[in-house]
């Protein structure tokens, strides 16, 4: 059994929430640059322009994005093959999050306590992790700040079987053009079908790691993920809300089997500034 | 694309003349407030107290910034989302606001409103918070300091980039662009 200590993961955590908020992977800033290609609208144009701008300036200076540093969504592959040693993994992925928001000069954006007093926990902890068991000796670590204004648009729609792919077509459509200008157009649009209510939206939400432009390996998912691309971009929402071809820079799907009385689908969105950064302990 | 310079506090004049769609560069002051400064205010005015800010004439600006760096004025400072001020910013506006600088939609009493007491609501572009933060020069906090993020901060600003979303006579870019784009699922050759 490999031995991995804690403090190794505290300073990845630390690292990688910094990288994350200064710099968009490469296929999101090339998904910017094919949507600036395409866009119709010229007031889109020039929104698209500021956004590869400020993404260029971001990471050149070492500054956040986005000032909504996000809620730091944590995705850890624990391998069964090693041994966290000197202390608590789940304590020292917030201690790094306590360290990187402070020394990076990020927005501390959590409250303690949700619905009343709403008082600012200054250090952006408690993180959102969600631990997965895999075979190997290796521990993944994926940072997600994920922004509020996107995230306020997410939908759970616990549809029936009667619904099939007609009634997702519709929820989804419905969901995005809810939103609207809101969650910070182009979009990528995350999709959990199956599983159970929670399900659905776990795959959702980690549907959203996947690259820019790639598809799910399933045909039949993949040409929903591309119907809805088409009609979500003839929704005329556009970049920024502000009328345009580009609403979505991409739609992922996951799918996942579920109970013979339930159809779950979650929707949700993820703004322009899709960050997001891994490493492999 | 064409741009109009304008000042910051705001006067009638300028509000009538801006139109949905317009782009805008501003120069002046303006004061950041996003949902907790918001809450506070408008319990301060229920209360019959006085507001930290007069508000007549004044742009605010629905915007909590990330720290600032060493010799920055300010760290990231993009707007947030202004629907969840919408409980709030008519009350504002019968204080005198005349200028919101947020992102997205707003409800109908605050469109009314905006009619009411000649008021512009501009967006900014949402998620582009470093390049923002280079249009302000000083940003000093002057209330809510506990609030920290969501501390009322008084900005300088020089050619703050802005576009009106709703202007005083009921236009709304957001409605109008969607039409203008939108391509109905028939002519796509779908259900």
């Amino acid at each position: 059994m490999r031995e991995l200590n804690v403090k190794e993961i505290t300073e990845a955590v630390a690292r990688l929430c910094q990288e994350a908020n200064y710099s968009l992977p490469e296929d999101v800033m090339a998904a910017l640059q094919q949507a600036l290609a395409s866009e119709q609208s010229p007031i889109g144009k020039q929104t698209l322009e500021q956004l590869i701008e400020n993404a260029r300036m971001a990471k050149a200076e070492q500054l956040a994005i986005c000032q909504d540093c996000g809620a730091t969504v944590v995705y850890l592959e624990v391998g069964q093959d090693v041994h966290i040693a000197g202390g608590g993994l789940y304590d020292a992925v917030n201690e790094g999050v306590r360290l990187g928001y402070e020394a990076g000069y990020l927005r501390k954006s959590m409250v303690k306590q949700p619905f009343s007093s709403r008082v600012n926990t200054k250090d952006n902890t408690p993180a959102i992790i969600h631990t997965d068991i895999v075979p190997g000796d290796k521990v993944k670590i994926t940072i997600v700040p994920k922004g509020g204004g996107s995230e306020n648009m997410s939908r759970l729609f616990m549809l029936t079987p009667s619904k099939g792919r007609q009634g997702i077509i519709d929820s989804v459509i419905k969901a995005v053009e809810e939103a609207g200008s809101n969650p910070c157009p182009p979009i990528i649009v995350g999709v959990g079908i199956g599983g159970t209510a929670e399900k659905a939206m776990e795959l959702a939400k980690k549907s959203l790691l996947r690259k820019v432009g790639d598809h799910n390996s399933d045909p039949e998912v993949a040409d929903l993920e591309k119907e809805l691309f088409i009609r979500i971009n003839a929704l005329g929402i556009g970049p920024q809300g502000y009328g345009g071809t580009v609403t979505a820079l991409g739609v992922n799907i996951d799918t996942f089997p579920a109970h013979i009385a339930s159809m779950p689908l979650a929707v949700n969105l993820q703004c322009h500034a899709a960050r997001h950064k891994e490493a492999v302990l | 694309m064409e741009t109009i310079n304008i000042k910051a506090p705001l006067n009638e004049t300028t509000v009538e003349k801006l139109r949905a769609g317009d782009q805008v560069l501003i120069t002046g002051v303006i004061y950041t407030a996003r949902d907790a400064a918001h809450k506070r205010m408008v319990e301060a005015l229920d209360k019959g107290e006085k507001l930290p800010l007069d508000l007549k004439n004044q742009v605010i600006y629905y915007m909590g910034p990330s720290p600032a760096k060493p010799g920055h004025a300010i760290g990231s400072a993009g707007p947030t989302t202004s629907g969840r001020m919408d409980v709030y910013a008519p009350r504002l506006m019968a204080e005198g606001l005349k200028g919101m600088i947020g992102k997205g939609d707003r409800q109908s009493p605050v469109k009314d409103a905006m009619k009411k007491y000649k008021a512009v609501y501009f967006a900014a572009i949402g998620g582009a918070g470093a390049l923002i933060s280079k249009t302000i020069t000083k940003a000093d906090v002057i209330a809510y300091d506990d609030l920290g993020a969501e501390a009322i901060r008084r900005l300088e600003v020089k050619d703050f980039p802005a576009t009106v979303i709703n202007d005083i006579y009921g236009g709304d870019l957001y409605q109008e662009g969607k039409a203008k784009y939108r391509v109905s699922p028939e002519k796509l050759g779908l259900k």
